[in-house]
């Protein structure tokens, strides 16, 4: 009985090919929408945990301002000075490195080719901080630190675009009206998703920034790298009466600066790919609904045929439950086939999109199972259950069903 | 099922019996009584035709011995078994391996081949591949269609349709055959090929012929004519000769 239902719905399938065509057109699009979707929003969010990392693992950044990004109160939280860092390192233990660190946006020359770019001014400890590699060359000499020398260490895409594939170190740039040295060269760290690309970076020793483009003492950010299997809560909240206590903080104020650790830094950022991702999919989910209503009304418009067909089978002798099985078998097919191709397709626009967007390709299987599994539902559903209430008729009714 | 099936059954039950049946279409005001008490009472191997003018329920009789259809009133016996007793199952199952049905508006499976159409009854017999299509081919040759086997309804003439029709309710050679106005849409050349293949099927197979028809040359045919006016048996005689 079993292998006569498959024949039977196989041949019904054979002969609305049209019908069947449309059926699964709508569980692919629906399946294969969802599962894009989702799978480049995954990719994203893991593109910019991947740079986070990047970071360096156990990073703590100190700002002034109560809050991180946009809308942080600045008025009345001054910047920090080079002696902070100081400070931090004489009396907290437990850390790698402490970085001072100020930045400042400008347009450097080479030759005839110009670059805009931003320049951080900082100490050696930043590329510790900063989990950086040299490719080529050395890092600043104390001397040059404190004497606030003209050399800068550059990052790949500064290089590219200035040197093209010459090599840069022992080069002047020449930076507003003064030249500087070339003294390193970064390894690259690879573009970032959020259209920051972390090598178009120049950094340079802290007091030349100061002295030559900023003009002050000032210091952005304090960045402060934990050794490993070190209590980060521990040291962050001494770090936090550290700078109440240096920033003259009374104990009834609230806090002028704010202190983050990267794990923080990360749950917020991804916390935005995230929301971004459902966004995706909730549009994605909307051609799966729209995918489902065009099988709805396939099924629904076949129903008359379908009726008198069922009524055909009833009266040459079928039975309601063999009746049924080969709508169900047919039914189940065509959504099988339609999750398939709308999965294979799936993977494969995924799989080139993220090559595009420069995301990493992240396979999620919950959301293919539940994708197919909708969609399966869908076709089931319609397929099967206006089939149960015509193998229900009398056959005499299902014949003369208009 | 196992009252239907069982055999043999005894030589005095008729194959057929309908007591007082009656069948009233619509509720109300709208009622209407297709069938006003119809007694009537089939031997195994009997050849009958039906006859009576449009309207008089012969094709909503039909229906209830082919159990598509169930009375208001009254009783159906098939081999002294109560049909309105059996389950939807029963019944299928009785549809299945005793009867054959060609319906007035032949009811062809559509852009299906003739082939297909014919060893449907088969396949839900559970009859091998093989078989099927030996038994298929078999009954669209002897209703002059062994041409055809690959056409699809829409490709075929009203006449030819119906010759299908004819196939698919004789490929099981059923205890009883149906037919409603079987050459209703067929020259009078086809008609009598139809109508000796009937007799032949009857004579050499037994299997019982219930016919509507409104031609009386092909009432000739039958061993005996059943005449409906309104809902009821007029007249129920013998042919005295036949061809
Ligand atoms: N489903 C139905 N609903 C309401 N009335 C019906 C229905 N089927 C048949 N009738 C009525 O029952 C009566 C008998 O119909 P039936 O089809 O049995 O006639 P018939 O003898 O087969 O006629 P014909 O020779 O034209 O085929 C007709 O008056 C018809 O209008
Ligand atoms: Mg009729």
């Amino acid at each position: 009985m079993f292998w006569s239902s498959v024949l039977l719905a196989l041949r019904a399938i054979r002969r609305n090919l049209l019908r069947s065509f449309l059926t699964i057109l709508g569980i692919v699009i629906g399946v294969g929408a969802v599962i894009t979707m989702v799978t480049l929003g995954n990719g994203a969010t893991q593109a910019v945990s991947e740079q986070i990392a990047s970071l360096g693992s156990n990073l703590v950044i100190i700002r002034p301002g109560k809050r991180l990004g946009p809308g942080r109160d600045e008025a009345g939280s001054p910047n920090f000075k080079a002696a902070d860092a100081d400070a931090i390192v004489a009396q907290i233990s437990a850390l790698n490195a402490v970085a001072p660190v100020a930045s400042k946006s400008v347009t450097v020359v080479y030759t005839a080719k110009n670059w805009s770019t931003t320049i951080t001014g900082s100490t050696d400890a930043y590329f510790t901080t900063g989990n950086w590699r040299l490719a080529a060359g050395r890092l600043f000499t104390d001397a040059e630190q404190r004497a606030g020398k003209a050399v800068c260490v550059i990052g790949a895409t500064v290089r590219k675009e200035l040197f093209g594939e010459q090599m840069p170190v022992g080069d002047q740039l020449r930076i507003k009206n003064f030249a500087c040295e070339v003294i390193g060269l970064l390894q690259s760290k690879g573009q970032s998703t959020m259209g920051m690309d972390q090598d178009d970076t120049i950094v340079m020793p802290l007091r030349t920034l100061q002295r030559r483009l900023t003009g002050t003492q000032d210091v952005n950010t304090l960045m402060v790298s934990v050794q490993d299997g070190a209590n980060t809560d521990r040291i962050m909240a001494d770090l936090r009466l550290l700078m109440r206590e240096r920033r003259k903080i009374a104990a009834n104020e609230d806090d002028n600066f704010s202190i983050l650790d990267t794990r923080q830094i990360a749950d917020a950022m991804t916390g935005t790919t995230k929301v971004l991702t459902m966004l995706l999919g909730a549009v994605a989910a909307v051609s799966l609904l729209v995918g489902g209503i065009g099988i709805m009304n396939i099924m629904l418009v076949s129903v008359t045929e379908r009726t008198r067909e069922i009524g055909i089978r009833l009266a040459i002798g079928a039975l309601e439950r063999e009746v049924l099985l080969q709508f169900l078998i047919e039914a189940v097919a065509l959504a099988a086939l339609g999750g398939i191709v709308g999965i294979t397709l799936a993977t494969l626009a995924s799989v080139g999109l993220a090559a595009l967007m420069q995301v990493p390709y992240v396979f999620d299987p919950s959301i293919n199972l539940l994708s197919f599994l909708f969609s399966a539902a869908i076709g089931v559903i319609f397929g099967y259950f206006p089939a149960r209430r015509a193998a229900q008729l009398d056959p005499i009714e299902a014949l003369r069903h208009e | 099922m196992n009252t239907v099936t069982a055999d043999p059954v005894a030589d005095d039950v008729p194959l057929i019996e309908f007591c007082d049946v009656t069948k009233t279409y619509g509720q109300g005001e709208a009622a209407f009584q297709a069938l006003r008490g119809v007694d009537l009472r089939i031997d195994v191997g009997d050849f009958v035709a039906v006859m009576g003018p449009s309207g008089s329920g012969k094709s909503t009789a039909m229906n209830i011995l082919g159990c598509l259809d169930s009375p208001s009133s009254g009783a159906y016996r098939f081999r002294g078994v109560h049909v309105e007793r059996l389950s939807r199952n029963q019944r299928a199952l009785l549809r299945r391996h005793y009867l054959g049905f060609v319906f007035q508006g032949f009811n062809l499976l559509a852009r299906t081949s003739a082939l297909e159409n014919v060893e449907l009854p088969l396949l839900y017999r559970g009859e091998a591949r093989a078989v099927r299509h030996a038994k298929a081919r078999e009954a669209l040759a002897a209703v002059g269609l062994d041409r055809w086997e690959k056409h699809t309804p829409a490709e075929l003439s009203g006449g030819q349709q119906q010759r299908v029709a004819i196939a698919r309710a004789i490929v099981t050679h059923p205890t009883l055959l149906l037919a409603d106005e079987p050459t209703g849409n067929l020259d009078s050349q086809r008609s009598h090929e139809i109508m000796e293949l009937l007799v032949d099927l009857n004579r050499k197979r037994g299997i019982t012929v219930l016919m509507v028809t409104h031609e009386p040359d092909m009432a000739q045919y039958a061993q005996r004519v059943v005449h409906f006016v309104d809902g009821r048996v007029a007249t129920d005689r013998r042919n005295e000769e036949r061809h």
